[in-house]
């Protein structure tokens, strides 16, 4: 077969699943997933677990080992059917704490400590580094077994430059799709529905194959049991110690591998899937695993001696002129090789950015403001990680020289992942696993790890001298890497999984037992611990003196501004408030920690609001909850502290209700004084000046110039006679609306037009965006206009900039229209935010300009009565409004 | 009759229209529409009389009014308020106003009021 023709495949492969990924992300985008977001589907994203070293891999295997490569599959099978409560328990802390990667989960439990963060993710990358190393080597050697049976004498491809397009093509493909969503728990299901597709080719392919092999070359089924018989494979020894620790280890592994972390708990989205998940995916292992004796026995049996097994899958159809089955088998390997390296970065490209990239940001600038997005930083720090754990597998690939050493790192990585294990089994189920006992027992276990296993694997006299491997280190001969305290004779890879896990597991229980573990910790772990059994934790954050508007500029920082402004709109509401503004209670400073914590990381989210709230957030008061070591008690306690919470909330809210009804109490005289006022002024001087015109003896200059004045406070009284009027007519709801289309640009010129005549006059710069502007509303024009006149007019009046700037932005979402005034003064202070639409609700008298003060009321007014919405938007710089209308408003609002 | 009269009002038509009746009248009249400025203004040039505005933007009337009576130099000028809101009135009395005159007003009022006061 063409090399060319090969390639021209593999492109053709990546277009498609572009095109899946994308067709799917713009469906989740309008939300409707549908049956993408099914338990199959989820099933199918598992397979990750099966990578190029499982599908090319597990016939070598078997042709050197045996059935021994089955262990593989019996770990992942044991823990979905017997350790189901164990994922499920993942799962659930995972969606209830938005953790984002494996690294958050144990840094969240153990007191949010980013140490242990930065600790598991640079154990994730070492260990995963030779991992993607493997699957670029995979790509190339089924490339280079294409190339060298090609007749028409095309050179073969040079290996280092095939892994270096493979590594590029993936990374942009995961920057692509992997960063497009901040918020990890917004999940990325183009790439799960990419994944599940590529699952798909790679179960055909291997089975068509097996078929092939079983029903084309041999004779059916009997004739391959015989053959197998007959072969060498059935001769092979069970061996009990290393089967049990092989099948552990890949237990441990499906659990603590970040891709299998990032599809089984991050990417899950409902916890039912799981169940559906417990018996499907061992059956898709069985499935992968039905074939792969059949091959590697007729493989042995056909091809000639030397022939590399891992091939053999590949090499089998060649040999028998199957070139289109040739090349659906490399599709999926193909597939296999990028699931894993795309879903494998992502995860990483997660923790690093989360537990390094972003603590370090804010430390080196810890006081930027809101126009800083950090949502940015986190965006191109995962697309640079992406980039960065691409080229650490492409570097590993290009030192070891895709050496037989790779065909081994499979296990290897699985074990130094597998040194998380116990601290996230003693995470979840001990609460007396304290942070210290955590460090340790990971640091402990990973220490080993390197020196037994992973160093080792690059041979003697590699990255260890040959003296280490015989003496041992310093000399001491209980210290050689594959003998550790003089146990000989064991099975280096059981040597390393044994001492390794044995040690970790002494130094954790160590370190939690005679170490005191931090008040956040002991909240932590007993929340993680009894996740089942109450959904209400105790309070983390003690009532915070915390300024909500600082608290939303934050928020906007990190979840971006319309996310942010929903949040704290729909807390708000909650609380029974309008505006964007929540009081800071503590179950509204949990929720927005969770929220960004599905973004930063719970470490960092923790900090960042820490700051905000300016003190310590564990008070006595919770360390006695936690004292209580009774879990009914304690959720007990918090059941009554919620309760308690609320009625102090009921009373806060009732405090304001009470106030603001007494202000407007105040302001209700002020109104009619104000009236009053409002109406004597032009009184006064309609009555002087035609007094003084009566008595005549005037210049006719005189005359006209007293005229005119008389003519413009008649009018004046007519304006203020017409606002209150409107007023009236729209807080009674006997409006009439002429509801026609109209094109949002042309009112927004003609309020412009209008308002361009407002005192003081003076040069003002309005931004505008005239392409989001083409949007025809369903409305009452005029009414409309009127309500951007005032608030065009106002910025004229009172923002107080040098050089005055109004931006004017527009947006669309789901039938609603937002139109966003947003001008460069000082803005409007806090205490007045919630006045400003009352009536006569001029601010202070300094700041007064000539109006009645019933501009806002009314734009309120006609706001309600157009369907829509008008309020400020604090945290804006300057002075904010929002305005909200239908698309289409239907019908009068009366 | 000859006399100053300093008026204190931020409506600039009713400031020219008690201007146009006091000056047909013989009185030199100054305007101010600022209240800082007008409580230098009673300290420099003390006036014959002080015609104050009740709303004013920076420093109310009233305000103006309790500073011109707490500084010894400037305690027996004679101020009249113009007042828009009839219960005003009692704030303005405790305040030290001499007398009061409610918008809106008839020009023959205003000036027989003032001619009162600068005949005293």
């Amino acid at each position: 077969m063409p090399f060319n023709l090969l390639v021209f495949a593999c492109i053709l492969y990546v277009v498609f699943l572009f095109a899946v990924a994308f067709i799917v992300e713009r469906r989740a985008q309008a939300g409707r997933l549908g049956w993408l977001r099914s338990p199959l589907v989820y099933t199918l994203s598992l397979s990750i677990y099966c990578t190029a070293w499982t599908f090319y891999g597990a016939v070598g295997y078997a042709a050197r080992s045996g059935l021994e490569f089955l262990t593989i599959y019996f770990g992942p099978t044991l823990v979905f059917i017997g350790w189901w409560w164990l994922l499920r328990k993942l799962v659930r802390i995972g969606r209830q704490y938005r953790v984002t990667s494996i690294a958050d989960l144990i840094s969240s439990r153990f007191g949010k400590s980013n140490t242990l963060g930065v600790i598991v993710t640079v154990m994730a990358v070492v260990a995963a580094t030779p991992y993607i190393a493997l699957q670029l080597q995979s790509v190339v050697l089924s490339f280079g077994v294409f190339a060298s049976v090609t007749p028409d004498g095309v050179s073969p491809p040079d290996p280092g430059s095939t892994a270096i397009w493979v590594a590029v093509g993936l990374a942009l493909f995961t920057i692509l799709f992997g960063t497009r969503n901040l918020d990890a728990k917004e999940q990325h299901h183009g790439i799960v529905t990419a994944i599940a597709v590529e699952a798909v080719v790679k179960l055909v392919a291997l089975l068509a194959v097996g078929s092939f092999v079983v029903w084309g070359i041999a004779d059916g089924v009997g004739d391959i049991i015989a053959r197998i018989d007959a072969s060498d494979l059935s001769a092979w020894q069970v061996e009990p110690g290393r089967w049990t620790g092989l099948i552990f280890l890949s237990a441990a592994a499906v659990i603590t591998l970040p891709r299998m972390f990032q599809v089984m708990v991050v990417e899950n989205d409902d916890e039912g899937h799981l169940a559906r998940a417990s018996w499907a995916f061992p059956l898709y292992l069985m499935l992968m695993s039905l074939f792969i004796v059949p091959i590697a026995v007729v493989g042995l049996d056909r091809l000639p001696a030397g022939s590399n097994p891992d091939m053999f899958i590949l090499t089998l159809p060649l040999a028998e002129g199957q070139g289109a089955l040739a090349m659906l088998v490399f599709l999926g390997g193909f597939s296999s090789a990028t699931s894993m390296v795309i879903v494998e970065s992502i995860a990483l490209a997660t923790m690093i950015s989360n537990h390094v990239v972003i603590p370090l940001w804010l430390r080196l600038r810890p006081k930027a403001g809101a126009g800083d997005d950090l949502r940015l930083v986190v965006l191109n720090a995962r697309r640079l990680a992406i980039a960065a754990v691409l080229a650490l597998g492409y570097g590993y690939y290009q030192i070891s020289g895709g050496s037989a050493a790779l065909a081994a790192i499979g296990l290897i990585a699985f074990l130094g992942v597998a040194q998380v294990l116990p601290a996230l089994l003693a995470g979840l189920f001990w609460r007396g696993a304290n942070k210290n006992g955590a460090l340790l027992g990971l640091l402990t276990g990973f220490v080993i790890w390197a020196y037994t296993s992973f160093l080792p694997s690059f041979g003697p006299g590699a990255m260890l001298s040959e003296a280490v491997f015989t003496q041992g280190l310093f000399g001491l001969s209980w210290l050689r890497p594959q003998a550790l305290f003089g146990t000989e004779g064991m099975d280096p890879m059981i040597h390393a999984l044994f001492w390794s896990l044995t040690l970790n597991v002494i130094a954790l229980c160590l370190g939690s037992l005679l170490t005191f573990p931090a008040p956040l910790e002991r909240l932590q772990g007993a929340a993680f611990v009894n996740v089942f059994e109450g959904a209400v934790g105790p309070q983390r954050w003690a009532r915070g003196q915390a300024e909500p508007e600082a608290l939303l500029t934050m928020a906007q920082r990190i979840l971006g501004e319309d996310a942010a402004l929903t949040l704290f709109q729909s807390a708000a509401r909650d609380q029974g408030k309008d505006g964007f503004l929540p009081d800071p209670t503590p179950a509204f400073l949990d929720t927005l920690e969770a929220r960004l914590s599905g973004s930063v990381g719970a470490a960092t989210a923790h900090a960042m609001i820490s700051q905000l709230v300016g003190r310590a957030t564990v008070t006595v008061e919770d360390l006695m909850a936690v004292a209580s070591e009774s879990a009914q008690i304690m959720e007990y306690s918090a059941q009554l502290e919620a309760r308690e919470a609320e009625l102090t909330r009921t009373a806060g809210a009732l405090r304001e209700a009470n106030e603001k009804l007494m202000q407007l109490s105040i302001q209700k005289d002020a109104f009619l004084s104000q009236i009053s006022h409002e109406l004597r002024t032009p009184m006064t001087s309609i009555r002087a000046f035609s007094e003084i015109l009566t008595e005549g003896d005037l210049p006719p200059e005189m005359v006209t110039k007293y005229g005119q004045i008389i003519h413009d406070e008649a009018k004046r009284l007519t304006r203020l006679l017409d606002d209150l009027l409107d007023l009236s007519v729209l807080e009674n709801g006997t409006v009439q609306l002429t509801l026609e289309l109209a094109s949002l640009q042309q009112m927004l010129d003609t309020a412009l037009t209008a308002a361009r005549q407002t005192r003081p006059e003076r040069s003002f710069t309005i931004h505008r965006d005239l392409p989001s502007e083409a949007i025809y509303l369903k409305t009452d024009a005029d009414r409309l206009t009127q309500v951007f006149i005032n608030l065009i007019s106002n910025a004229r009046k009172y923002c107080d900039a040098a050089e005055p700037e109004l931006r004017i932005a527009v947006r669309q979402r789901a039938g609603r229209v937002t139109i966003d005034f947003i001008d460069n003064g000082k803005g409007i202070p806090k205490e007045s935010q919630s006045l400003i639409f009352e009536k006569f609700a001029r601010l202070t008298d300094a700041n007064r300009a000539g109006g009645a003060g019933l501009g806002l009321a009314i734009c309120r007014e006609i706001m309600t009565n157009l369907g829509g919405s008008v309020a400020y938007l604090p945290g804006q710089g300057g002075a904010a409004f929002r305005l909200t209308v239908p698309l289409r408003l239907e019908k009068l609002a009366a | 009759m000859t006399g100053h009269v300093l008026l204190v009002e931020d409506e600039p038509n009713i400031a020219e229209a008690i201007r146009f009746i006091l000056a047909r009248d013989g009185l030199r009249v100054s305007h101010l529409a600022d209240g800082l400025e007008a409580l230098a203004a009673v300290r420099g040039d003390r006036p014959d009389l002080v015609i104050l505005d009740h709303m004013l933007p920076g420093l109310s009337g009233l305000e103006i009014l309790s500073a011109i009576r707490a500084d010894p130099d400037t305690r027996t000028v004679p101020v009249m308020m113009l007042t828009a809101r009839g219960r005003d009135r009692e704030a303005a009395e405790r305040a030290g106003a001499d007398r009061f005159i409610s918008k809106p007003f008839s020009n023959a009022e205003i000036l027989a009021e003032v001619r009162a006061m600068m005949n005293r």
